[in-house]
């Protein structure tokens, strides 16, 4: 199956339609007005954080990029947890922290060479090896390096994209939906404020519909 | 973001959540005379009794750490800006599969869980009342089947429970009250799924509207439901037993964390210390309900200790903490051919209780039911990214197949075990209260049920035709015991009317006293035993045994 897509389906043009609530357009509102410098990270952190933000969701060269990195950085500076932690894992803040600075000391330690310096497929292979747990470097201070890429930095990169509305675009996600709600509930029943997927050969037809996505 | 500041039930009012700003007139109890019940926690547990106890006449006062939400005003159409209303204090977590909690189990809100729970209501199959005596596991309830499915008929009747004509599984249940609600794509896949393995299936009896019902709408199915519903057609606590608490006389307190009960020189609970307004404060009372679920339970309870219950209240028998339980949430995904969108409507419109009812066949004792998905894009990678251990383009790519996505998941049930419990930890919290550890691992049944019904699960998908199925192996959601009620003092926290036996006039309300979890969601079985204790309450009052 080709992958799906939504030719000129963007969400946002359903803000003040009856799908968005009042307190909807102040939470995405300010998602999207998220200061764009680092305010937890150093500089040679915040370098490392845009780097692994590219390796571990690239984003097409074609359209604005959702800011990873800020968000990533706004959630750890105002340390917001998850309401559990794995007793190998120190805080949100020092996890990161620990996390970025083994990594680099990782990089070094293969390459000489600091993981931003690194090419995509060093950087890949060494991404590979901290999610198989392969990494041993004291820099890690007892930290399990393969619960910190998947429970904090995989999880907060990812979880950071996919409450952006351009991350609801690509997958077609009908994003906010109150207090309209939808009507059609079974299966290939679009109603006409979703996004419409392109039919091979009929793309002019998706974008179409989506123009009209209110 | 107002309500988490300031509390909104004082000076004598009480937000009216079913109308724009408006108010109801809430009574207010002095601190200094005794009130008949304080009652910690607003959720399943505590919503329902502090309702109706203050129908019964007892003066009531109920305290919840979180906010007092009016969904109406207050609720986004977004998953990271609903994280408000979880649990999101610090747990900490450890034994062989360290749990996830927030988002996945834990409220922190006037109605509790109940504000982002997924609405679905179950009820317990018969025989699990008496899992050992009659199914050779777990342990046994002190509860009567018969008399748990009236309280059933009852909770499904106050919450106008939406559901089907009639249900293929267990004795014969009454039609529901409001008319089952359309099936989205996402379950009529797990239909066609059932019809193919040759068992029966059912539309989902969720505590949804699917008519009007007084100041609220029915379900437009905007499919945000575990992260608040904005419109109300969500039947929580927050919206049915707290206002009719408030009406009947009780006193909600919100922002209000409890952080001890305190006992006399008697040896019984005084009252409680709780922190509101930027200091700890001291509520008398003649009863102490504790409604945390099954960590916040615990933790009071062990940190109430004292010098006549030096490990904890209600810990006599030092079962306290211990036998917590969790259901398992396991499940299997594919792509379909068709858009099928599922997070059009309710996440789970249809399940199938097959592996509830039927004994034979299985490896592994106790149950399951599965359930239909349909996770928003969050909780969808979360799951990608942990089970599935995508990232990279890879990620990318599986994630754009989300229209496409279908999955069957379980509540699977999971045996008691001593060695699964709430301690307290050594670091402390905002409020400086030690913060609880939650030790989980997995027993070996567990496993064996897990791996039954990815199984079966995975034969339903690849039926329908589903392709790049794959299993996630490990996850987990509700939780139960760690206060469990019992036949004496010596095996149990509580007795059948959820009554402490060391520490008389302290009680416990809430999945906490579960003795076993069965295979389906808590929600309506906390909230009927709720409502026994409550009866039970005005029956022991009425013959002077309070």
């Amino acid at each position: 199956m080709s992958l799906p897509r939504y030719p000129g389906y963007d969400v946002l043009h359903k803000r003040n339609g009856p799908s968005w609530n009042e307190p909807t357009r102040r939470a995405v509102d300010a998602r999207l007005a998220l200061p764009r410098e680092p305010r937890f990270f150093d500089a040679r952190q915040w370098a490392l954080l845009n780097a692994l933000c590219a390796r571990i969701l690239p984003q097409p060269a074609d359209r604005p990029p959702v800011p990873l990195a800020a968000m990533v950085d706004a959630k750890v500076f105002e340390r917001q947890g998850d309401g559990y932690r794995d007793t190998r894992l120190p805080h949100l803040q020092d996890a990161w922290t620990r996390g970025l600075a083994a990594l680099d000391a990782e990089a070094e330690a293969r390459h000489q060479q600091p993981f931003v310096a690194l090419s995509a497929g060093q950087q890949d292979a060494l991404l590979t090896a901290m999610q198989q747990g392969m990494l041993h470097h004291p820099a890690w201070g007892g930290m399990p390096p393969a619960l910190f890429f998947s429970e904090r930095m995989v999880h907060d990169i990812t979880g950071a994209y996919y409450q952006h509305p351009t991350a609801w675009n690509e997958i077609g996600f009908g994003g906010p939906a109150g207090p309209r709600g939808y009507v059609r509930l079974d299966s290939d029943r679009r109603d006409p404020w979703e996004a419409a997927e392109a039919r091979p050969g009929r793309e002019d037809e998706a974008r179409e519909a989506n123009r009209r996505v209110r | 973001m107002d309500a988490l500041e300031t509390p909104r039930g004082r000076h004598g009012r009480a937000p009216d959540v079913l109308r724009p700003g408006a108010w109801l007139p809430m009574r207010e109890y002095p601190q200094n005379e005794p009130v008949d019940f304080v009652i910690v926690g607003t959720g399943a547990g505590g919503a329902p009794l502090a309702c109706k106890l203050a129908r019964a006449g007892f003066s009531v006062v109920a305290f919840d750490a979180g906010a007092w939400w009016r969904p109406l005003e207050d609720f986004a159409s977004d998953e990271a800006h609903q994280a408000k209303l979880y649990w999101l204090d610090e747990r900490l977590c450890d034994g062989d599969n360290p749990l996830k909690l927030g988002s996945n189990n834990s409220g922190k809100a006037v109605g509790g869980s109940t504000v982002h729970f997924s609405m679905v209501s179950l009820r317990f199959r018969p025989e699990w009342f008496k899992s050992r005596s009659l199914l050779g596991y777990g342990v046994d309830w002190p509860l009567d089947w018969r008399e748990m499915w009236r309280y059933y008929r009852e909770m499904e009747q106050a919450l106008k429970i939406s559901g089907p004509v009639t249900y293929p599984w267990g004795p014969k249940r009454p039609r529901y009250p409001y008319r089952q609600h359309e099936v989205n794509g996402a379950g009529l896949a797990l239909a066609r799924a059932c019809d193919a393995l040759g068992v029966d299936w059912s539309p989902t009896p969720l505590a949804t509207l699917s008519a009007p019902r007084g100041d609220a709408p029915p379900c437009v199915y905007r499919g945000f439901c575990v992260s608040g519903c904005s419109t109300n057609a969500k039947q929580s606590a927050l919206t049915t037993w707290i206002p009719w608490a408030v009406r009947a006389g009780a006193e909600i307190r919100d922002l209000a964390m409890v952080g001890r009960v305190e006992t006399g020189g008697d040896g019984l609970a005084s009252g409680v210390h709780y922190f509101r307004e930027g200091r700890w404060q001291f509520q008398r009372a003649r009863h102490v309900v504790v409604a945390g679920y099954a960590i916040e339970t615990p933790r009071l309870l062990l940190n109430s200790a004292s010098a006549r219950h030096p490990d904890g209240l209600a810990n006599r028998s030092g079962l306290l903490g211990r036998n917590l339980m969790v259901q398992t949430n396991n499940a299997v995904w594919g792509h379909l051919e068709e858009e099928v969108r599922w997070y059009k409507g309710p996440p789970s419109l249809a399940l199938c209780e097959h592996w509830n009812y039927e004994d034979r066949g299985k490896d592994f004792f106790g149950g399951y039911c599965f359930m239909s998905q349909g996770p928003l894009p969050a909780a969808w990678v979360a799951t990608q990214t942990g089970n599935h251990g995508l990232w990279g383009q890879a990620l990318v790519d599986e994630m754009r197949h989300y229209n496409h996505q279908v999955g069957l998941k379980i509540v699977g049930e999971t045996l008691p075990q001593e060695r699964n419990r709430v301690t307290l930890a050594d670091e402390h919290d905002q409020y400086g209260l030690p913060v609880a550890r939650v030790t989980w691992s997995m027993g070996d049944n567990d496993r064996r049920l897990v791996a039954h019904a990815l199984d079966f699960m995975g034969r339903g998908l690849d039926a329908i035709g589903a392709r790049d199925i794959w299993s996630e192996a490990e996850n987990t959601c509700h939780l139960g015991g760690t206060a469990r009620m019992g036949f004496d003092a010596d095996s149990s926290v509580v007795d059948a009317d959820c009554r402490s036996w060391d520490v008389r006039n302290l009680w416990v309300c809430d999945g906490s006293v579960f003795p076993t979890v069965g295979g389906v969601n808590p929600s309506l079985t906390i909230q009927a035993i709720a409502c026994r204790t409550a009866d039970r309450i005005v029956a022991l009052a009425a013959r002077g045994d309070l």
